[in-house]
């Protein structure tokens, strides 16, 4: 447990001292979302009713290279090599990054709300189940995207890997946390929104379990 | 008996189909200073690696600390600290930060002095992508200290370094041997090893080619640098 907490205050650490790089994710996301709108054109209910989608759209697309980024102070003097020898946990640095990074991806997502409700005209009442559907959707996100983020570090071209494995991967969770979304923007008459939030959820702790797992092979040799 | 810090038989390890390192089999003595030399591309960092297990074998055992490299992973990383090519730090971070993560895992308080030692009290607080390469090899050898181990692998620890770094470099590997510590240091100032070193070992191609006394070991020996 120490070795979680001392992985996820480095973790920490680092996206705090490498903040600008979030604004940057973050302006890359707004710029997907006026881009997807668009596409639909002036046409309010369309944009309404797939602004849900776009949303998460934006995550993904901006969540590869926040992601990408995550790897990038681990492998340039090979740093996580060196906890690694200490001997540091590998499971214990996978959870500290994926949280780190989970809390990157859930601010992320939080942020990108104000732009999608005024693109999209898609706000909700709802604010606080959003937000929760937020942390979900991020966590189905940052637990592969971490162990891919890894997998892919050393190669040259992983930032066309990443997303090509990444996301297969994580289209169960992507379909959940867009349908709950869009039930929150537009409405749940038939109450299907407990339903999708518990396939997030299965889906999450299917990703949060095994890739903790698989870290290690990934890390070591 | 002597006991042996690090013990290897048969060691091989390959990248792709060339080897590396080619049924190296070899003693160093609990406690003794020994000299790795070779020209480059002789193994000489592949071997200080799988003994460090960030590398694994391909064929043949080795033994650090009475630990197996390949099974027994955790063991021989408590007992080695090594010196690389890559300082092992991360760049947005400064160098009190760094060493206090390594502490963090070690599960022990960062001494506030090691940074002093190394001459680094100045710098302390500023990022290490600002450091110079020699700077970089300061804060590496004061995580090796940090580190406290019984077994000490220094790869190349004097390139990059200015003479003041030099002669830190020998005190650290004079005090390391006050207490006991194994090191093993490869380079290719030959004249400076014999004067630091108890024992020397020679790898050519991959294969340990001599190995003895430092004192008798040959001046003009492959990769070597009568300049110290």
């Amino acid at each position: 447990m120490s070795q979680f907490v001392a992985a996820l205050r480095k973790d920490l650490l680092l996206q705090w001292r490498t903040r600008s790089q979030l604004v940057a994710v973050f302006v890359f996301g707004a710029s997907a979302l006026l881009l997807f709108s668009f596409a639909i054109g002036p046409n309010a209910a369309a944009l309404r009713e797939f602004a849900g989608g776009f949303l998460w759209l934006a995550l993904l697309l901006a969540s590869t290279l926040a992601l990408a980024d995550s790897f990038e102070s681990e492998m340039a003097q090979h740093a996580l090599e060196g906890l690694l020898l200490l001997p540091a946990d590998p499971r214990a640095l996978y959870y500290g990054k994926a949280v780190a990074n989970l809390l990157q991806l859930t601010l992320l997502g939080a942020a990108l709300v104000p732009v999608m409700v005024v693109l999209y005209d898609a706000g909700t009442a709802r604010v606080p189940a959003l937000l929760g559907i937020i942390v979900l959707g991020a966590a189905g996100l940052s637990a592969p995207g971490t162990l891919y983020a890894a997998m892919t570090a050393q190669v040259r071209a992983r930032n066309t890997l990443l997303p090509l494995l990444l996301f297969p991967l994580v289209v169960p969770a992507l379909l959940g946390a867009v349908k709950a979304t869009s039930l929150l923007i537009l409405g749940d008459p038939m109450g299907q929104l407990g339903a999708w939030t518990m396939l997030l959820v299965a889906f999450d702790a299917i990703y949060w379990s095994l890739c903790g797992l698989v870290f290690e092979r990934v890390v070591e040799d | 008996m002597t006991t042996l810090a690090v013990e290897t038989i048969g060691l091989s390890r390959r990248y792709g189909r060339r080897w590396a390192l080619s049924d190296v089999s070899l003693g160093v003595p609990a406690g003794s200073v020994v000299m790795l030399a070779g020209r480059n591309g002789s193994g000489k960092s592949t071997l200080l690696r799988v003994l460090a297990t960030a590398l694994r074998p391909d064929h043949g055992s080795a033994r650090v600390a009475g630990h197996d490299v390949r099974h027994e992973r955790d063991q021989v990383r408590r007992q080695v600290a090594l010196l690389g090519h890559h300082s092992f730090h991360y760049e947005a971070l400064t160098a009190h930060e760094n060493l206090e993560i390594a502490a963090s895992f070690l599960g022990r308080p960062c001494d506030p002095g090691l940074l002093a030692r190394v001459g680094l009290e100045e710098r302390a607080d500023d990022p290490v992508s600002s450091y110079s390469a020699g700077m970089r090899k300061r804060l590496a050898l004061a995580r090796v200290l940090l580190q406290d181990a019984a077994v000490v692998l220094l790869d190349e620890p004097y390139g990059e370094l200015d003479p003041p770094g030099f002669a830190l470099l020998d005190r650290v590997i004079a005090e390391l041997r006050s207490r006991a510590a194994t090191v093993i240091m490869a380079t290719h100032l030959v004249e400076r090893g014999r004067a630091l070193c108890d024992h020397a070992l020679l790898l050519e191609e991959g294969r340990l080619a001599w190995s003895g006394e430092a004192a008798l070991m040959p001046a003009e020996a492959p990769g070597g640098s009568a300049r110290a």
